[in-house]
């Protein structure tokens, strides 16, 4: 968009715009800003009507100490890392082969396997819950790490991205590779997948993101405690133990969203490709 | 474009191969296509396993009277749907998803239109707003739905009290049947809002400088002019894709319900993926939940096709 050279940082354009974005930007933030606010408020303040964002007297320590300590808070977050990283592993080890094989190789059934992905591609997960919980049911895996890792071992996205990647290597770098005497297996590890880092960081974090976030299945698939990620397990402990006790309930709250902003705000420009990415598919 | 092996020139004049060569040639023709096979096999597998023979299943047991734990069951043909489509509160789910998403898509792409170009229309702190504005999209919505609680609470919430500082009428937000789907779109739009406006960030990148040095050539020196002649009409495809996905996430509401309503008070906030949770799996009534299940598949492929024929249109357009 050309900026005529009136518009400097001092214009009147530039502080309109300035001036509704922050609001704009302010608004959003409410409820984070909300939220911390009351995980640091000691009940007195809390069920006083008031404004302040900072408490009278500061109750963080007593309301992180009882989220964490209440509920199984790190338990929660430890399950969450488990399962995002198993989920990824597999996601990444299962897909990148099989993309190799559609980007570079040619083989009888290719077209179909192509089309059994797209296909996979616009099935929403939660009408597969049903089955999966009975498959999972039938083999006796309900209720463990790999009830809620077993549905997601492959992406059909996965497969679909880095294909699309794959397809921009040259041939000439796997006619080298195989000269040099790679296996196939090795080109999609040592070759391939190096190249394609780029793709297979913004699809680890769409994954990462995702599965850190979610609660359907989650929510079918694990009863234990011991066992539940942390939306499923914030839930838990709202329903069970908080109730209205709003400043623990808040301070496990902020735990919860905590590592993904921050991550975030470290990489802002690689979640952004990464969860886009999921919309281009 | 593929790399395997040529099948070998077959050029007239070389006579020189013998049988030995091209057996030796078919059989390495047929290691390659064992190795594609053993590359692409486990995927292929589990595609099957996790995707195909689900989604088939699910059409299966939406034609008996299955209930999960029961060891019988019989077909029913068609009666699980009947009984859906004659539920209320199957009948109150659909129309509240569909009233959501009707308040939830134009919100969204209105506001996320609308940061995006203020974002794009200077160069000053670009990155900062637009992490701000995508902040809820990628944020923990479970965890934000419980401070979304406790935002709107009756008594202690800030909604309730600035709305009291300022003399207005205030509610019981998410207990009061006539404001609780209004507010859970809010809160739809509030989460979705960044998401829509990176995807116009990046529309908005794609139109070239040219179009709009044409433009002001051709006097359009406002930048209202520039808006309506070129940046609207150039984003209309993104426009359309920023459409479906969001319908398409709107569709798929199910944290905000499970945490903050549970499709109350009465049906007032059930939405389809809640009804299908709960009635396969709260009332393992699976037959019927299956049924719900196939009817929102239906809907979300039906969306997809939409979204499959717009993106070709865009290949084609540009």
């Amino acid at each position: 968009m050309s900026i005529s050279a009136t518009h400097g940082l001092g214009s009147p354009a530039a502080i309109t715009r300035h001036a509704i974005l922050l609001i704009t930007g302010a608004v959003i933030l409410v409820p984070f800003v909300w939220m911390i606010s009351l995980s640091i408020k000691p009940p007195g303040e809390i069920f006083r009507a008031s404004f302040s964002f900072w408490p009278e007297h500061f109750f963080g320590i007593e309301n992180y100490t009882r989220a964490l300590t209440e509920a199984p808070l790190p338990q929660y977050m430890l399950n969450g890392v488990i399962v995002c990283g198993l989920i990824v592993v597999a996601q990444v080890a299962v897909c990148a082969p099989a993309a190799y094989a559609l980007a570079k190789l040619d083989f009888p059934g290719k077209n179909l396997m192509f089309a059994l992905v797209l296909v996979a591609l616009i099935l929403p997960h939660e009408v597969l819950s049903l089955p999966l919980f009975i498959l999972g049911y039938q083999i006796g895996i309900l209720n463990t790490y790999a009830a809620l890792i077993f549905p997601y071992v492959v992406s059909p996205f996965g497969i679909f991205l880095f294909r699309q990647f794959f397809k921009t290597i040259p041939d000439d770098v796997v006619h080298a590779a195989r000269l040099d005497g790679l296996s196939e297996l090795a080109i999609v590890w040592r070759i391939m997948v190096p190249m394609s880092l780029p793709a297979i960081i913004a699809f680890g974090i769409f994954s990462v993101v995702g599965h850190w976030n979610s609660l359907f299945w989650p929510l079918i698939a694990v009863r234990d405690q011991s066992l539940m990620p942390p939306p499923l397990g914030i839930m838990a402990f709202k329903n069970e133990e908080a109730g209205n006790d709003y400043g623990p309930l808040m301070a496990a709250s902020t735990v919860v969203v905590a590592p993904l902003i921050i991550a975030f705000i470290a990489a802002q420009r690689w979640f952004v490709e990464g969860l886009t990415a999921g919309s281009t598919k | 474009m593929t790399v395997a092996s040529p099948t070998a020139p077959q050029e007239a004049g070389i006579r020189t191969d013998t049988a030995a060569a091209r057996r030796a040639l078919r059989n390495q023709r047929i290691a390659e296509v064992l190795s594609a096979w053993s590359l692409a096999g486990p995927a292929l597998v589990l595609l099957v396993v996790l995707f195909f023979l689900p989604v088939l299943s699910v059409f299966a047991i939406a034609l008996t009277d299955w209930q999960f734990g029961a060891s019988t069951l019989s077909f029913v043909g068609l009666a699980n749907f009947r009984e859906v489509v004659a539920d209320q509160g199957f009948r109150a789910s659909l129309a509240n998803t569909l009233l959501y998403v009707v308040i939830v898509v134009p919100g969204t792409i209105v506001l996320g239109l609308a940061i995006a170009l203020l974002i794009e229309s200077g160069k000053s702190c670009r990155a900062f707003y637009r992490a701000i504005h995508f902040l809820p999209f990628m944020a923990t919505l479970t965890a934000m739905a419980i401070a979304w609680e406790a935002l709107l609470h009756p008594t202690i919430g800030l909604v309730n009290q600035t709305l009291a500082g300022l003399g207005l009428p205030s509610a019981n937000w998410l207990r009061d049947e006539n404001t609780v789907l209004p507010i859970l779109a809010m809160i739809g739009i509030w989460q979705n809002l960044g998401y829509a406006m990176v995807l116009f960030l990046a529309g908005l990148k794609a139109i070239p400088q040219d179009f709009y040095d044409a433009a002001d050539i051709d006097g359009a020196d406002l930048w209202f002019d520039r808006l309506r002649t070129v940046t609207l009409p150039m984003l209309g495809p993104v426009a359309m894709f920023v459409f479906i996905v969001v319908a398409l996430k709107a569709f798929e509401t199910f944290d905000t319900v499970q945490v903050l309503t549970q499709g109350g008070p009465g049906h007032a906030s059930e939405m389809l993926l809640y009804t299908l949770y709960r009635e396969s799996f709260e009332y393992l009534r699976t037959g019927y939940g299956a049924s719900v299940a196939v009817v929102f598949l239906f809907i979300v492929v039906a969306l997809t096709l939409v979204q499959a024929r717009v993106m070709d249109k865009r290949v084609h357009y540009q």
